[in-house]
């Protein structure tokens, strides 16, 4: 049986603001399915009573002195953007129609 | 025939450059004819910046002219995985949603080496944002193995790799998240460095999977990786994950090992590795590892059988947690304020845009590791995959942490197998994850590790690798360095014919 459907996989590329074909859909619903299905073997290990080990060195918040001091200058960060207006980062409109 | 300037070591060319036998531009400009004359074949750089990397030459040769004391590899050109940030020089990660993209700043490591006085020639390929073993799933283009042209240099560092082998840089950068330095090495006959994660800062790498990313060298030998980690390595305040301690003593490491002895040093095999068999390894390169391992117990290396039980969940932990974090690392491209736009004609939504930017911005296995990342992070099975992927990371990591307990450093193939032809392992993507095999481990304990050129099977290079504990960086060049002193040549000395 597999693993994740087609339609899930649908709903993933909706998720992950991604546009699928159909003929994209076929192939990542069948090419995840084999990967998943390679990855059930982790649920056999008993992790009953194990930490989750989310970074293999220990974190520990940095601070810095409160003091000011030059960031990016604006125009160098916006020449990077696809679209620009008024010195701000012009996007499409937000709201359809209807809304 | 006297030796050619490109055929010399980083360390060679730095001594050369400071004892005024050779200019900084002169061994930048002949690794720049070497790029004009093999690269149109090999493929490794996307972008060059020779005017760039000709001007720094010259700033060091002027510096040393006047008597400053500059880093041990100053005048030394470099080339630099397409991964870094370069301010003023286009970066793309290999991906068409950052194809027209000049930063305008560069990351702690490429400031390093700008202070450092190593000249940048250019950028090198990859697979796109680092995710893939082979370099064919670049968006500009396959790199070519410089040993046989039909064949996969390695990923993702491939260009990195094949820029080294081919002699078009002495030394590179790459960026090892399961395997992307060590792995190119091994098929292209160079060396490759992990460092200890959180070693060498993470600030200005374009990032894939945060808590394994690694930047390290590649090289032709132990010592000019040492030197380039040394000069690379080092806390960074604006990393959160960097280390806050000094830069590993890597050189003297190699410096150690490069007299061959290695009485007092015990090397563990795992098990589990060992059993290649099941894994898919292939008997060549079984046999040149077993080589290797004479080798060292001929330099005096104890060797034992180490059993790390949890290995064979490494692959699945790996390929849960990698792909959930770049996901999320991901997002950033949305089509608003750097890379590519798509769509946006006045008839589709902020948020159709930024579907059709990703859409057409990310190439197959972005899209698919997106997609196994977005499921295993979604409501419902965060638990079942990326919860239990990393509670198995906690035990792969104690099982290591049992291992150096008994042993100096472990030895392993650093590959299953040797370079294979292009397009042999695209149809199915769990037979290219598992290239990867041997070297995720590392990166889930977060250790370093380094792929030494051990010998050839089928006329391809195999590569052996050394795993050490956390923070003991020295001792995997102390063993790389004494495993090279057995070869005469060295295989890395060895210039593949590049053919067309």
């Amino acid at each position: 049986m597999s693993t994740i459907s087609r339609d899930e996989v649908a709903h993933l590329a909706r998720l992950a603001r991604l546009e699928v074909t159909e003929s994209e859909l076929d192939s990542f619903a069948d090419q995840l399915d084999v990967i998943l299905d390679s990855m059930k073997s982790l649920s056999e290990v008993d992790t009953d009573g194990v930490e989750p080990t989310s970074q293999s060195v220990p974190l520990i918040n940095v601070f810095r002195e409160d003091q000011p001091h030059t960031s990016l200058e604006r125009d160098d960060v916006l020449a990077g953007a696809p679209d620009t207006a008024e010195d701000r980062f012009r996007v499409p409109q937000i709201l359809s129609e209807e809304e | 025939m006297s030796e050619r300037i490109i055929d010399k070591t980083a360390a060679e060319l730095a001594d050369d450059i400071r004892d005024g036998k050779l200019t900084s531009v002169e061994v930048t400009q002949a690794f720049l004819d070497r790029i004009a004359e093999v690269d149109d074949t090999v493929g490794a750089f996307l972008t060059l910046d020779a005017e760039g990397a000709l001007k720094a030459a010259a700033e060091v040769d002027t510096a040393l002219g006047a008597g400053e004391r500059l880093s041990p590899l100053a005048g030394v050109p470099i080339a630099v995985k397409d991964l870094f940030v370069t301010k003023g020089l286009r970066t793309t990660a290999s991906s068409k949603i950052l194809e027209d993209w000049i930063p305008p700043y560069d990351g702690t490591i490429v400031s390093r080496l700008r202070q450092a006085g190593l000249p940048i020639l250019g950028k090198t390929n990859l697979d796109e944002f680092a995710m893939g073993s082979s370099t064919e799933y670049s968006a500009f283009g396959a790199t070519k193995n410089p040993w046989d042209t039909d064949r996969i240099p390695g990923g993702s560092g491939g260009g990195s790799a094949a820029a080294v082998s081919a002699r078009m840089a002495p030394i590179a950068l790459g960026t090892d998240t399961g395997g992307s330095i060590r792995q190119p090495g091994a098929v292209t006959g160079t060396f490759g460095g992990k460092p200890t994660y959180g070693s060498n800062s993470r600030y200005g790498v374009v990032a894939f999977s945060s808590s394994l990313d690694t930047p390290g060298p590649v090289s032709r030998n132990a010592l000019d990786g040492a030197l380039l980690n040394e000069i690379i390595s080092g806390h960074d305040e604006r990393d959160s994950t960097s280390i806050p301690q000094d830069v590993r003593p890597v050189a003297e490491g190699a410096r150690t090992g490069a007299t061959g002895d290695l009485d007092g040093v015990t090397l563990g095999v795992v098990k589990e590795f060992a059993d290649g068999s099941a894994q898919g390894a292939e008997a060549g390169v079984l046999e040149a590892y077993q080589a290797g391992v004479e080798q060292l117990i001929k330099l005096g290396a104890t060797v034992k059988e180490i059993s790390v039980p949890h290995f064979r969940y490494a692959l699945p932990t790996y390929y849960l947690i990698a792909p959930s974090e770049a996901s999320s690392n991901l997002a950033r491209y949305d089509s608003v304020r750097y890379g590519l736009r798509a769509g946006d004609d006045g008839k589709h939504s902020l948020e159709q845009v930024m579907s059709l930017t990703r859409e057409a911005g990310f190439g197959p296995e972005v899209k698919r590791r997106i997609m196994l990342g977005t499921y295993a992070l979604s409501a419902g099975y965060i638990d079942q995959f990326y919860g239990q992927a990393q509670k198995v990371r906690t035990l792969i990591k104690r099982d290591f942490d049992a291992a150096f307990e008994q042993v100096d450093a472990l030895i392993s193939p650093t590959t299953p197998f040797v370079a294979f032809p292009f397009g042999s392992r695209t149809a199915d993507p769990y037979q290219m994850y598992l290239s990867d095999l041997y070297t995720i481990p590392s990166n889930l304990y977060g250790g370093p590790a380094v792929s030494v050129p051990t010998g050839l099977s089928e006329g391809m290079p195999v590569g052996l690798q050394v795993m050490g504990p956390v923070m003991r960086d020295e001792v995997c060049y102390r063993i790389a360095a004494a495993l090279e002193t057995t070869q005469s040549p060295l295989l890395a000395d060895t210039v593949p014919e590049i053919e067309e």
